[in-house]
């Protein structure tokens, strides 16, 4: 009895500890963001004098709601598609045997091998080349260099670990392999199509280099650019105060996204497919 | 109805027809800074100048930081871009930058060339021609505790000598009345660019030269500048914390401003910030030239800084933004930004300018640092200025990291900027 | 995708390919590998368009001497550019700090993940705020979070050091990032803190649609949990937790924004993709850079093989 009492505590101080270290630093960047001026300085666990002042300054000095605007678009944007095309890429990979399979994923993998730096100025001229300078769907683009190769392997990995079973009972039933995938399959990737697409998004979100180079406007811009040009009173000067307001404010939909997703996810084989 | 259509296009071809003849009106985008008060100059200047010509200005927003930006510059000059066609370039880029700039000089007057600091001229001319023009400067300055300088009787430092002496003295005695946490000297010891401005004030401080001379040639090893790399290795842990290591200016300015600092090497910027309402440290805040080293060759130095203004070849409206740089580097421009935002001008005129003055009282010490600064040689060694800061910093924070003596260090490093250099051909 | 109607009855018994083909009509097999080009063309078209120049153009470039100032002037210069790579020892000291950095961050955020995937799995009130709340180191782009512990590192009024001294586990401040090997732990420490949540995410994900009868199965023979773990759940995890590595190993491998933002081109940090991005972007020396890149390509090509082998990670997928 003891015992079990000990480790539901154990337990529980666990979870209290992965809370702390994950969850510190933000903690603190909200602190940090209801402070100005030399204050930043000062090292409290709550500020003496908490003010908006920084969140309202965010909204006025550069247009940030247009800015998450544009990284949502984003970011949802190549999520999806990475998801779609991966997702059929991943079906064929993962339960169909064809000749140049394993070369196909390793050229794949291969892409995510290169440095983002290297690939930057060929990419710049490539969209340049496609009149998409200074536009979301040029973004949109490039994070598919990053997105789809992660996400096709993620999916090809999920996908070949559903039994036979399935599949084979849907070929009696005479369906073809669209029809098995879509009702078949879809339905019980629940965990890895919320896992791989929440990961792809946050790569999409907060990618930076790409957003940089490729937008020019100020109302093309997305979140992380905003943050970088973020104002301060010199070049020097960095506006603390304001820049974690603005991570305070752009982390906040990514949780909400994350609850959303927790009820999508559907635990285990649920479907009842498989009996016996 | 027909009749009266073709009489509307007529008319309207007509219209059109007498426009295409008068001057059209032209867009210019110039990149300068994107942050609160230069930000906000910036506009009212490009504007007051859109309004006198009849031109539009497009202004777009760039990093702060100097990498991210040079880096962008880059990107849009190597692919021809016509988006940006005024850029505002920090002092060490001209060479970098030079080929893809327009020559700037029939835009400067040469009243007005006399009359910006040579050093900055030079510094912007690249084969003969003026590249950029000069919009700001800043120089490295000495910043100190006035109160607590008077409280233990000790003058404003003029050697480094001094310097050491002083900050141990206040060091010790603040120790001993209970308050530990007061360092001696904060500077920037971080590997990145503004390690490159400190170690050449101590090394030109000491007469050691600028790295490379302004012929090309390699200059980095000799005794001085051994000597000051050592005086600056002995600085750390005792007056100037372990951590300096890692400092930019903004961290250095962070324990300087909160009270913790004797001295600080910092920009002009830090001034206005340490004297804001909510600084724990205002109105106890002094400003000096940096100190000289020892031996006969000593001398003040102050490592240049400061933004330029170039107009881009690939420009679609070259002459306008030619135009849009001479109005912003002009006097009356530069006044108006040193009394509004503390911009120190690069016209020696407006040291000596009563207004300026009153506005900004440490320009009366300025024009003396200004005439001792000291340039990086980013001019003589072009493209391979990077390169050459590069090596620099690495170097010198490997020796004040403990790795290696100062001697043997500045001997590599010859050896290394001589092969990159190809032996003064650069 | 007729021929499945076709004959189903006869097929379907028979998925293996046969030796010979079983008359004029194309086999399940084949007919199955011609959907299978139908479904990876698509990706195979997106990835190709996107990649395929800039990729192609970097090591193009890096047989020539092109510099960013002048792109279009350069000359095919052969392996010279590699040649002086190998020969630089910034470059193999940079080589050697990216693989200490991969193995111990990576090592320790699977260690972590796995820690925090299994708390996570069980049942308990407010999981999914549990969750996201674990998700957060992710979420925050990463300079910003560089940022931001740089300014909690700082050794004069860093927070960091503020609670370490007050709980007195040290008596002075500690140069988190000035000092050599401190600078790479604290490099390490951040990496790990920013990039286990995309370990967990993936082991959770795996864990969960794990059939909860394999648990019941052993909680009737009376397995301990670490028993269960290690025989039962970890292999039947096992090929999400190395896909997981392999992309988490490809980020550490090419890691740029940590080390820079917090230690500048400290030497005693800079990685091969710090190195290259120096080169491309600092010193506009394109053909050396784009040959950096390259290499550090080649370098994370031959570290994915080796997991891969010594993983024994089914890349072909076929069934034993």
């Amino acid at each position: 009895m003891i015992r079990k009492r000990l480790g539901r505590i154990a337990f529980y101080l666990l979870i209290a500890g992965i809370i702390f270290y994950a969850v510190f630093p933000f903690y603190w960047a909200i602190v940090s963001s209801l402070k100005t001026g030399s204050s930043l300085f000062q090292v409290e666990f709550w500020p003496s004098n908490p003010t908006l002042e920084n969140y309202i300054a965010l909204f006025q000095e550069q247009p940030f709601a247009r800015n998450i605007i544009n990284s949502l678009i984003v970011a949802v944007v190549a999520t999806g598609i990475s998801l779609f095309l991966a997702l059929t890429a991943a079906y064929a990979l993962g339960r169909i045997r064809f000749r140049g399979r394993t070369s196909m994923l390793l050229v794949i993998l291969s892409v995510s091998m290169f440095p983002q730096i290297a690939v930057l100025s060929g990419l710049f001229e490539l969209i340049r080349t496609l009149g998409l300078y200074d536009t979301l769907a040029g973004l949109v683009l490039s994070n598919l260099i990053l997105t789809i190769p992660f996400v096709t392997w993620v999916l090809t990995t999920f996908m070949r670990e559903m039994p036979r079973e399935l599949e084979q009972a849907a070929i009696i039933d005479g369906a073809n392999d669209w029809r098995i995938l879509t009702r078949v399959f879809l339905p019980i990737m629940g965990p890895s199509l919320s896992a791989a697409g929440l990961l792809a998004f946050i790569l999409a979100w907060n990618e930076f280099m790409f957003a940089l180079t490729f937008t020019l406007s100020t109302d093309q811009r997305t979140v992380p650019v905003a943050i970088a040009l973020i104002s301060g009173a010199t070049a020097y000067e960095l506006p603390w105060g304001r820049v974690m307001a603005a991570c305070v404010i752009v982390t906040v939909p990514l949780i909400i996204l994350v609850l959303v997703l927790q009820r999508y996810i559907i635990s285990g084989l649920t479907a009842g497919a498989v009996k016996g | 109805m027909l009749r009266i259509v073709a009489l509307a296009a007529a008319t309207l071809v007509a219209q059109l027809s007498f426009t295409a003849g008068a001057r059209a009106e032209v867009t210019v985008s110039i990149s300068c800074s994107s942050l609160g008060i230069e930000q906000q100059l910036c506009q009212s200047g490009s504007e007051a100048w859109a309004k006198k010509t009849g031109n539009k200005v497009k202004l777009v927003a760039t990093p702060a930081d100097a990498n991210e930006r040079l880096a962008l510059y880059q990107t849009l000059l190597a692919a021809q871009a016509k988006d940006i066609d005024v850029f505002q370039i920090d002092v060490i880029w001209p060479a970098i930058l030079a080929p893809h700039l327009v020559d700037l000089s029939p835009v400067v007057s040469e009243q007005d060339r006399a009359d910006h600091f040579k050093v900055l001229v030079d510094n912007d001319t690249v084969d003969g021609k003026l590249v950029a023009v000069p919009w700001f400067v800043d120089a490295g300055l000495l910043y100190y505790r006035k109160d607590l300088l008077e409280k233990y009787g000790k003058p404003v430092p003029a050697t480094w000598s001094e310097l050491t002496e002083t900050a141990k003295a206040v060091m010790e005695g603040e120790a001993q009345a209970g308050n530990s946490v007061v360092q001696g000297y904060v500077w920037q010891g971080r590997a990145y660019e503004g390690l490159a401005c400190n170690a050449l004030e101590w090394i030109a401080s000491y007469g050691g030269g600028s790295i490379v001379d302004l012929e090309g040639k390699v200059t980095i090893d000799n005794p001085q500048a051994a000597q000051a790399l050592e005086m600056a290795k002995g600085w750390i842990g005792t007056i100037s914390p372990k951590g300096v290591l890692s400092y930019a200016e903004e961290e250095s300015r962070g324990v300087f401003q909160s009270g913790n600092a004797v001295f600080m090497r910092n920009w002009p910027y830090a001034w206005a910030l340490a004297n804001a309402a909510d600084s724990p440290v205002k109105g106890k805040v002094g400003v000096a030239v940096l100190p000289k080293g020892d031996g006969p060759d000593a001398r003040n130095a102050a490592a240049l800084g400061g933004q330029n203004l170039a107009v881009s070849k690939y420009s679609a409206h070259p002459n306008e933004a030619a135009d849009l740089v001479r109005y912003l580097t002009s006097a009356e421009e530069q006044k108006r930004r040193a009394l509004e935002g503390s911009f120190n001008p690069t016209l020696r005129s407006l040291y000596t300018d009563q207004e300026t003055v009153a506005a900004n009282p440490f320009y009366k010490d300025f024009l003396p640092i200004m005439e001792s600064a000291v340039a990086r040689p980013s001019t003589v060694t072009g493209r391979r200025y990077n390169q050459v800061s590069s090596a620099f910093v690495r170097t010198v924070h490997g020796a004040l990291s403990g790795e290696g003596t100062a001697s043997a260090t500045l001997v590599d490093l010859d050896k290394e900027l001589e092969r990159l250099g190809r032996n003064g051909r650069w | 995708m007729s021929a499945i109607h076709q004959s189903p009855a006869r097929e379907r018994i028979d998925l293996a390919p046969a030796a010979a083909s079983r008359g004029p009509g194309p086999t399940l097999e084949q007919q199955r590998s011609r959907v299978a080009w139908l479904f990876v063309t698509p990706m195979l078209v997106a990835v190709t368009l996107v990649a395929a120049w800039p990729l192609g153009r970097t090591i193009a470039f890096s047989f020539t001497d092109a510099y960013l100032d002048d792109l279009d002037n350069w000359v095919v210069i052969g392996f010279a550019n590699y040649v002086a790579l190998f020969q630089d020892p910034l470059w193999w000291r940079a080589v050697g700090t990216t693989a200490a950095f991969t193995i111990v961050s990576v090592g320790l955020e699977t260690l972590l993940g796995l820690a925090i995937a299994l708390t996570l799995n069980a049942h308990m009130p407010g999981r999914g705020l549990l969750r996201a709340a674990v998700l957060i180191p992710w979420a925050i782009p990463t300079v910003i979070s560089a940022k931001m512990w740089g300014w909690m590192l700082h050794d004069l009024y860093g927070v960091v050091n503020a609670a370490l001294l007050k709980l007195g586990l040290i008596d002075a401040p500690w140069a988190w990032l000035a000092e050599p090997e401190l600078a790479f732990a604290a490099v390490v420490a951040v990496d790990v803190w920013k990039a286990t949540p995309f370990m967990t995410l993936l082991i959770l994900a795996a864990l969960q649609v794990l059939p909860r009868e394999i648990y019941q199965a052993g909680k009737i023979d009376g397995a301990s949990p670490i028993k269960m773990f290690l025989r039962v759940t970890l292999p039947l995890i096992r090929p999400a937790l190395l896909v997981a590595i392999i992309f988490r190993g490809l980020d550490a491998m090419r890691v740029f924004d940590v080390i820079y933002v917090l230690t500048g081109n400290n030497p005693a940090t800079t990685t091969m993709s710090v190195y290259a991005r120096q080169q491309l972007v600092e010193f506009q020396d394109v053909g050396y850079g784009s040959a950096a890149a390259t290499a550090l390509f080649l370098v994370v090509a031959l570290a994915t093989a080796i997991v891969i082998t010594v993983g024994r990670v089914n890349v072909g997928g076929e069934r034993r």
